[in-house]
């Protein structure tokens, strides 16, 4: 469709071209109703600029652009490996004072168990030797008491025994006959003991 | 159509007068120094490339602007479709691989613009673009592998009766390389714009113009993918023939 177009266009631009110029330069006119691709005349032309344009290229892209761009994409391929190699340190760092901080946790925790305990032992020691001081102190007091009560017990069957001699020895003589004091000791001594 | 279209308005269309090469400053006579329109637009893709691979990478960040990630991208390209194509080997043809595409792409793209020239529409310039490279394959292969080269005609895995016509095939094939290799691209990207001018001048008619209109940014599309795929056939080509000069055996 295009194409028939196209064919139909040519032929009747050429006629129309004709009416127009009347074929005053002929040898433009048939340049013209053909391809100026085809018009060798314009071909050193155009392979000149060409060449100049190519060269022109490839010196600015083999001198400025190429090397600058390769050396970007050089440099992020080395940024990024850094990083991600700065990434991975960091976590390893990351995890190591996690791991540390752990440690530090346990051992606080044991150190506070440990002063729990010595603390105790010490509280405990310190009660114990004031419950050993008391109970001396009692154990001394109650010794002292009862020296002191078997003293007064003593002294108070010694007075018991004067009193019944002296007593039986005035009894004795109260009932008409001259004591023997030696009689009556020994009485009120067999009769003490047969009590005891 | 045309005669209808005649009568109508009056129109005239001139599909090919945009590929006439012109003098720039007056004057009938194109030399071989002439400045032409063909001088103007190639040093327009001269200035497009670099201001693109140049002006856009100054700033040589680590994270890109937008011109410098499109700058990367198009030597990743490139670069991958060396490394690919062609091989480790062939990096060292890289710069001139990447100054072909990117003289191809932006000259494509330049003569998209409404009221350009499209410098790749003739065949004078992909013609010596073809011929460039055939030569240099042709020359680099002998240079590096010697007789060896020829191995390339002589198919080894064929049954010996039938390798002297392979051969023949083969021989042709290879010189026709660089005829297909710049009518490819220069018919490509002159048919498109000459369909364009031909819809453009039925614009003129009130009736069709609707459709006409249509019709034109319709192939204007196509041709903005008509003019990266060329430029990306025309390099990926570039790249198979130099995988033949640097490895012949088939």
């Amino acid at each position: 469709m295009a194409g028939d177009s196209h064919a139909t266009t040519e032929g009747a631009m050429g006629a129309l071209h004709d009416a127009a110029h009347g074929g005053t330069d002929a040898a433009h006119a048939a340049s013209e109703a053909g391809m100026p691709q085809l018009d060798f005349s314009t071909f050193p032309n155009q392979i000149f600029w060409l060449i100049v344009t190519i060269l022109a290229i490839y010196y600015i892209l083999s001198k400025i652009a190429l090397p600058r761009i390769a050396s970007v994409l050089a440099e992020r391929n080395g940024t990024i490996t850094n990083d991600i190699a700065a990434a991975e340190e960091l976590k390893l760092k990351a995890v190591e004072a996690e791991k540390a901080y752990e440690k530090a946790l346990a051992e606080a925790r044991f150190e506070a168990q440990k002063i729990a305990t010595e603390t105790r032992a010490v509280i405990k020691e310190e009660l114990d030797v004031a419950t050993a001081k008391a109970d001396a102190e009692i154990a001394a007091k109650a010794a002292e008491s009862s020296a002191r009560i078997a003293e007064i017990r003593d002294s108070a069957m010694a007075s018991v025994e004067a009193v019944a001699k002296d007593t039986a020895t005035e009894i004795v003589g109260a009932l008409g006959r001259p004591a023997d004091a030696g009689a009556v000791a020994e009485a009120v001594d067999t009769h003490l003991k047969g009590d005891a | 159509m045309a005669d209808e279209a005649a009568q109508g308005g009056g129109i005239s269309i001139h599909p090919m007068d945009q590929f006439k090469v012109e003098p720039l400053f007056g004057g009938d006579h194109v030399g071989m120094l002439t400045p032409t329109n063909v001088t103007l637009w190639m040093a327009l893709a001269v200035l497009a490339v670099t201001l693109l691979l140049v002006v856009g990478t100054r700033g040589r960040a680590i994270i890109p602007s937008r011109a410098q990630s499109v700058a990367e991208l198009a030597y990743g390209f490139v670069y991958k479709m060396v490394e690919d194509v062609a091989g480790k080997d062939a990096i060292r043809f890289f710069p001139y691989i990447m100054t072909l595409f990117m003289f191809i792409v932006t000259a494509n793209f330049l003569g998209l613009l409404p009221m350009s020239f499209a410098t790749t529409s003739h065949i004078a310039v992909t013609a010596v673009l073809a011929m460039a490279v055939f030569l240099t394959v042709t020359i680099l292969g002998f240079v590096l592998n010697g007789t060896k080269f020829l191995g390339l005609f002589w198919v080894s895995s064929a049954p010996l009766a039938l390798r002297p016509i392979l051969a023949v095939i083969e021989l042709i094939s290879y010189f026709v390389r660089p005829v297909s290799h710049s009518i490819r691209l220069a018919g490509n990207i002159m048919a498109g714009h000459a369909v364009i001018k031909v819809f453009a001048g039925f614009a003129a008619i009130a009736t069709i113009a609707p459709v006409s209109i249509l019709a034109i940014t319709a192939v204007y599309g196509l041709e903005v993918l008509v003019a990266f795929i060329q430029a990306y056939v025309f390099t990926i080509l570039t790249c198979v023939y130099l995988k033949d000069a640097l490895h012949p055996s088939h």
